[in-house]
């Protein structure tokens, strides 16, 4: 195979897969970037555990957009041989951890919307998508409950850990909009009801987040302007730092086994 | 040989192939050996991974061909499924004594009863008691979570529903 890896992602569920994996790979690095600097042990197992599965998930994922596009990508090629506008994930994953109030609020936001997303594509007549589905959704629950608790100790906890919470949650409110948007590439999965429509989950996210914040004594930013462009390869710069560092090797001696 | 009784011979090999984070419980009592085949004269295995992202697998495959191979078994085809999705559900009756004795809780009911906040009902595998408090949701790998007992005093791993 050749150093690049071009994914001109033709056929919508090579796409709706990719978007799936870069967004769990993504995150799930950012989360392992914890490992050897989170504030107790404990939080360092969860994080790194969360990475875990987050990783896992995207491992299975891009196994099968390798396997139904049929060009021989299997998943580190998609993972490491894709440069940062072929990246389809969400904006919102790719934010920096920030302090731990930050790496707790993407979480959440992210974990809220995952939980009941995996709960309806875990019901695709699309068996792969079903089966990595079925396992993801028990996963999310855990990090939604991991995650929820910390931000309600964060925002119900000292001055200064309410006011970082809530900095960290007007600073990455814009980019919650992009979760439930819908284009072209899902429209005829979901009308086949392979894909899920992300605007039908959007009450129960709001609800459950609502809920949440309420319990945190967290105000829900008034700002109803949303970032987008991350499903579509459009990134902000973090991307490309975040994948000069995960990509090194494989880009410096690519195909390196050990 | 006949396929039944090398279907027969795998089988027993493949079953006592230990998981090795819990090496006291076998692949066969976790429900992560799901099906051994005989096709012609190889033995195909189907395994499917406990969490997404179980480091496990690799090693268990790599248990899996020595194990066969220790048994005579030399053809051999090893295949993750991922459908249906793996659940404590799975997890036999000796398996989950086998984990009580080893000291770790096993999995409290069922895996489709799990409430989205607060910690479920876990019992110390030490002395019983049901005052126990849930330290941390993720534990020293991904399918347990740590736990102490608030009678004996005493830390313990719990394996979560899943």
């Amino acid at each position: 195979m050749s150093g690049t890896c071009e994914t001109a992602a033709a056929a919508p569920l090579v796409d709706y897969a990719l978007r799936l994996a870069d967004t769990a790979l993504i995150l799930g690095h950012r989360l392992s970037e914890w490992i050897g600097h989170a504030p107790v042990l404990e939080e360092e197992l969860a994080l790194g555990n969360i990475a875990l599965d987050l990783i896992g998930e995207a491992r299975a994922l891009y196994s099968y957009a390798g396997e139904v596009e049929g060009k021989g990508h299997d998943e580190d090629a998609l993972a490491y041989r894709r440069d940062a506008g072929q990246f389809r994930n969400l904006l919102l994953v790719e934010q920096p951890n920030g302090d731990f109030a930050q790496t707790i609020v993407r979480q959440v936001l992210y974990s809220a919307f995952a939980q009941p997303f995996w709960r309806a594509l875990a019901r695709s007549p699309d068996a792969t998508l079903a089966a990595i589905a079925a396992k993801a959704e028990k996963e999310a629950a855990y990090h939604l409950r991991h995650a929820g608790e910390w931000l309600i100790r964060l925002g119900d906890g000292t001055e200064e850990s309410h006011r970082r919470a809530q900095a960290a949650l007007d600073e990455l409110w814009p980019y919650a909009g992009e979760l439930f948007e819908r284009d072209a590439v899902e429209d005829a999965l979901v009308a086949a009801g392979i894909a899920v429509d992300p605007a039908a989950l959007r009450p129960e996210w709001e609800k459950n987040v609502a809920d949440l914040l309420a319990e945190a004594t967290l105000r829900p930013p008034a700002s109803s302007w949303m970032q987008s462009g991350g499903r579509r390869g459009r990134h902000s710069e973090h991307l490309g730092h975040l994948l000069a560092t995960m990509q090194f090797l494989q880009r410096s001696y690519p195909g390196a086994s050990w | 040989m006949s396929g039944a009784g090398l279907r027969e011979r795998a089988l027993a090999a493949a079953a006592r192939v230990s998981d090795p984070e819990i090496p006291v419980l076998t692949i066969g009592d976790l429900g992560v050996l799901r099906d051994v085949r005989v096709a012609g004269d190889i033995v195909e295995i189907d395994i499917t991974p406990t969490y997404s992202g179980c480091p496990a697998m690799r090693v268990i495959e790599q248990d899996l061909a020595a194990a066969l191979r220790a048994a005579g078994i030399e053809k051999l085809r090893i295949a993750t499924v991922l459908s249906p999705a793996w659940t404590t559900d799975w997890l036999s009756a000796e398996g989950r004594r086998k984990l009580a004795e080893y000291g770790i809780a096993p999995p409290a009911g069922s895996a489709a009863r799990r409430a989205l906040f607060g910690s479920d009902a876990v019992r110390c595998p030490r002395c019983g008691s049901a005052q126990t408090e849930r330290l941390a949701e993720f534990g020293s790998t991904a399918c347990k979570a740590l736990y102490r007992c608030r009678a004996c005093a005493e830390p313990f791993d719990y394996f979560k529903c899943h």
